[in-house]
């Protein structure tokens, strides 16, 4: 009956999806806010001015209940890698755990400290406060970059050999140094960045249209996009560098994305469009003529393979995977130029408030960076696609043999969208509004401790 | 039997380790939930308080040791991962469930403050997620222990899906592991209370936990001489069988006798000795399976080149790790 509605392989992909698409919000939030909060908390102990202490309470009150949320997300995604894709671990597991073990003592250390910073307020001298708060900021940025390399191996395998269709001579160190680990973490970190610096400028920003001159909210902006314009702004030079790993690397992945179904010299670059797989073609793109050779492989005369040079078996779903590669160019595109506007007037001293034009663009932006992080794990993901190890394993032959997979799926589905209502709207009511409209809220622990 | 410890053997030991720190600690913070659950009497939002305060600062760090556990057996005995999450998949989805919902609800709970009635229906999920999850991952603990786990020569979904984890010996292994966590838990917790009233409820529900912990090891005892004959073979006929079961007992006897004496601090310290040897006896019954009765540690063991880098990496790990644990723990905890 379940087999009629969806084969177990999809469902599989789907929950692992629906998994990774939850955790990267929560991961990409715990990398960005201990830099925020540590960013205040320095600038409180530079200045004097408590407006920066409550900054950081009140940034360490969402990323609590964020980093818990991504705690729990993070160690089903552990899971999930046996639940769902146990002939991938069977022969991964030995080249490509290792990073995944480094990511386990970094995240031992983000949890640790993060517990200090924030139960610590009353308990630790400020610096060693302040110290907690850095290192939770380093292992979070760690945490993320030892997974993406994992990541990275599924799209270059390298760091062993393929005999009779089992790996031999591992080597996991020359699995971690693969190809593409430098540019996707890179790519992954300052995304994290970026997303977390525009989301909480934006929030500022809203409050700043109506009362621009809200010290509080001033003060949060201008830590907010010491953040998160630098990355945005530097952002397409490591997308340029992810690029063009993926054009020597995954040529189909890079037809795909560009929705390049012939191979051509001198390929143009299309922006837009719709690729229809069965005719063979990408409608109505703008083409920018031999821009993608440029791009790709900084040469207007280089070929393009195109999806044609591969067995129709092994090409990657192409609209899904042109669509959001647009999507994360277009709106990194915004964020990169909404970044430089603001750098630019903090830069020559202005007063970004004056600006209602850049206070509206950063709302708008706002919610860029989650859109563009989604988009582009859809197009790593689903560019690698048919495999899961690439040119190695095929997903098919690594999904469990247990049947109804349609099960946990929607179970999995209906719990996360359930817990996302919940987080948005706990952080609506503890982040969102302005100082003066919540009063000071304290956990369950901490409220009992005072007699309150 | 004799012979030397193998670089396999040092890393399944060391996984062992890390699963004996989740339940010390991590099952600690599950067994506050169970009391959570069970809070009554005049004290009962007092009691709760106590539990949430002690959880609040540590319980993401004591979450973590399950990690280490996970990337260390997928990266050292992919086989045995494999093996593990295919034929226990029901179960241990339904404990990734209760491990999210414990999770998400205690911090849900701490931060819906202003609205009493919601902030008590994080409250019970906390409290009945709390509960559920650790006979879920003592039923993959046991189902392990009764070399079920190997699919060969099964066929259809009830039989390779189904009743390697549904029997009565690993129900009773569920239960145990339930009582554990929540004699340890309070235990603890009467060495974190500040006023003697709400000790003394913790004293009474350790006492009580014991009792239950007792019942539910005999009766899974029992369960294992017909259901689970290698964990019974190894837990009464191996050399070192009967020492172990001395010093638990006696660990246990002495935890006990500390409770009733109303010494808080040497019952902490017996109670975690107990659990631990009941952690390391469920291992040496393994050994030398990790997957009994078809997968040795030797067997699923991955290249020499991937155990001994891990080695080096959970040595420079521990180093870091083992001061930032003592400092956490030194801030929070009263010694």
């Amino acid at each position: 009956m379940m087999r009629g509605l969806m084969t177990d392989l999809l469902a599989a992909r789907l929950q692992m999806a629906v998994s990774l698409a939850f955790h990267i919000v929560f991961a990409v939030v715990g990398i960005g806010m201990p830099v925020l909060m540590i960013l205040a908390e320095r600038r409180w102990h530079q200045t004097g001015d408590r407006m920066f202490l409550e900054l950081a309470h009140r940034w360490a009150k969402g990323t609590a209940i964020l980093f818990a949320v991504g705690a729990v997300s993070g160690t089903v995604l552990s899971f999930e890698l046996g639940l769902l894709w146990p002939r991938f671990m069977e022969r991964a597991g030995a080249i490509i755990g290792m990073p995944f073990s480094l990511e386990g003592f970094a995240f031992f250390t983000e949890a640790i400290f993060l517990g200090v910073y924030l139960y610590g307020w009353n308990r630790v001298s400020p610096r060693a406060h302040l110290a907690a708060g850095g290192l939770v900021a380093v292992s979070g940025g760690l945490s993320g970059i030892f997974v993406v390399i994992a990541n990275a191996w599924m799209n270059a395998p390298t760091g062993f050999d393929l005999v009779d269709g089992r790996p031999v001579n591992i080597d996991p160190i020359a699995a971690m140094l693969n190809p593409a680990a430098f540019a996707q973490t890179l790519h992954m970190t300052l995304a994290a960045y970026a997303a977390t610096g525009f989301i909480v400028a934006g929030i500022h920003a809203l409050h700043l249209l109506p009362d621009p001159r809200s010290a509080f909210h001033r003060r949060a902006l201008a830590v907010a996009l010491l953040v998160g314009a630098p990355a945005a702004l530097v952002q397409p030079l490591s997308g340029d560098l992810c690029g063009r790993v993926v054009a020597r690397r995954q040529p189909a992945k890079l037809a795909a994305m560009e929705g390049q179904f012939r191979t051509e010299v001198g390929a143009p670059l299309r922006i837009g469009g719709w690729p229809d797989e069965r005719a063979g073609e990408t409608h109505y793109a703008i083409e920018i003529p031999k821009g993608l050779s440029l791009l790709a492989f900084h040469d207007p005369g280089a070929t393009v393979k195109g999806l044609d040079a591969f067995p129709r078996r092994d090409w990657p779903p192409v609209a899904v995977v042109h669509v959001a590669f647009q999507v994360m160019v277009g709106l990194g595109s915004v964020m990169a130029l909404v970044g430089a506007w603001a750098l630019a007037l903090m830069a020559c001293g202005r007063d970004l408030t004056t600006h209602r034009w850049l206070l509206r663009a950063l709302v708008v932006a706002a919610p860029m960076g989650f859109l563009c992080t989604e988009a582009g794990w859809i197009v790593t993901e689903v560019g690698r696609q048919p495999w899961v190890i690439y040119e190695v394993l095929r997903t098919a032959d690594a999904v469990t043999p247990m049947p109804g997979l349609v099960v946990p799926f929607t179970i999995f589905t209906l719990l996360y969208c359930f817990l996302g209502l919940i987080v948005a709207w706990l952080l609506y009511r503890h982040v969102l509004k302005s100082p003066a409209a919540a009063a000071e809220e304290m956990p369950v622990g901490a409220r009992s401790r005072e007699g309150v | 039997m004799t012979h030397s410890l193998t670089l396999p053997d040092v890393l399944a030991g060391l996984i062992v380790v890390a699963l004996n720190g989740y339940v010390l600690l991590g099952g600690a913070d599950f067994g506050g939930g169970v009391w959570d659950l069970l809070a009554s009497g005049p004290r009962r939002d007092r009691q709760r308080a106590l539990i949430a305060e002690a959880i609040g600062p540590i319980w993401e760090a004591n979450h973590v040791w399950l990690i280490i556990v996970i990337v260390l057996l997928f990266t050292c005995f992919p086989p045995a991962f494999a093996e593990l999450s295919i034929t226990l998949h029901i179960p241990l989805t339904l404990m990734l469930i209760g491990i999210v919902l414990r999770g998400s609800a205690f911090t849900f709970r701490a931060y819906h403050d202003g609205d009493g009635a919601t902030q008590l229906r994080w409250g019970r999920v906390f409290a009945i997620a709390s509960s559920v999850t650790p006979v879920l991952l003592g039923v993959c603990v046991g189902a392990l222990a009764s070399g079920a786990v190997p699919r060969e020569g099964k066929t259809g979904f009830t039989a390779v899906f189904v009743a390697p984890w549904l029997t009565p010996f690993c129900l009773g292994a569920g239960a145990l592991t339930l009582a554990l966590f929540a004699f340890l838990a309070a235990v603890y917790l009467t060495v974190e209370a500040r006023e003697v009233a709400l000790q003394e409820d913790f004293r009474r529900r350790a006492l009580g936990a014991a009792l239950a912990v007792f019942a539910a090891a005999a009766g899974t005892l029992a369960a294992a001489l017909r259901g689970a004959p290698l964990t019974a073979r190894g837990l009464t006929a191996m050399p070192w069988a009967l020492p172990l079961h001395v010093a638990t007992g006696t660990a246990a006897v002495a935890a006990i006798g500390a409770l009733w004496a109303r010494r808080y601090g040497l019952a902490r310290l017996t109670a975690g000795a107990q659990v631990s040897l009941i952690v390391w006896g469920w291992a040496l019954a393994l050994y030398p399976y990790i997957v009994p009765p078809t997968l040795t540690i030797a067997g699923a063991a991955a290249p020499e080149v991937t155990l001994t880098l891990v080695l080096w990496a959970v040595a420079g790990g521990a180093l870091a790790l083992f001061p930032s644990l003592v400092y956490l723990f030194r801030i929070f905890k009263r010694s």
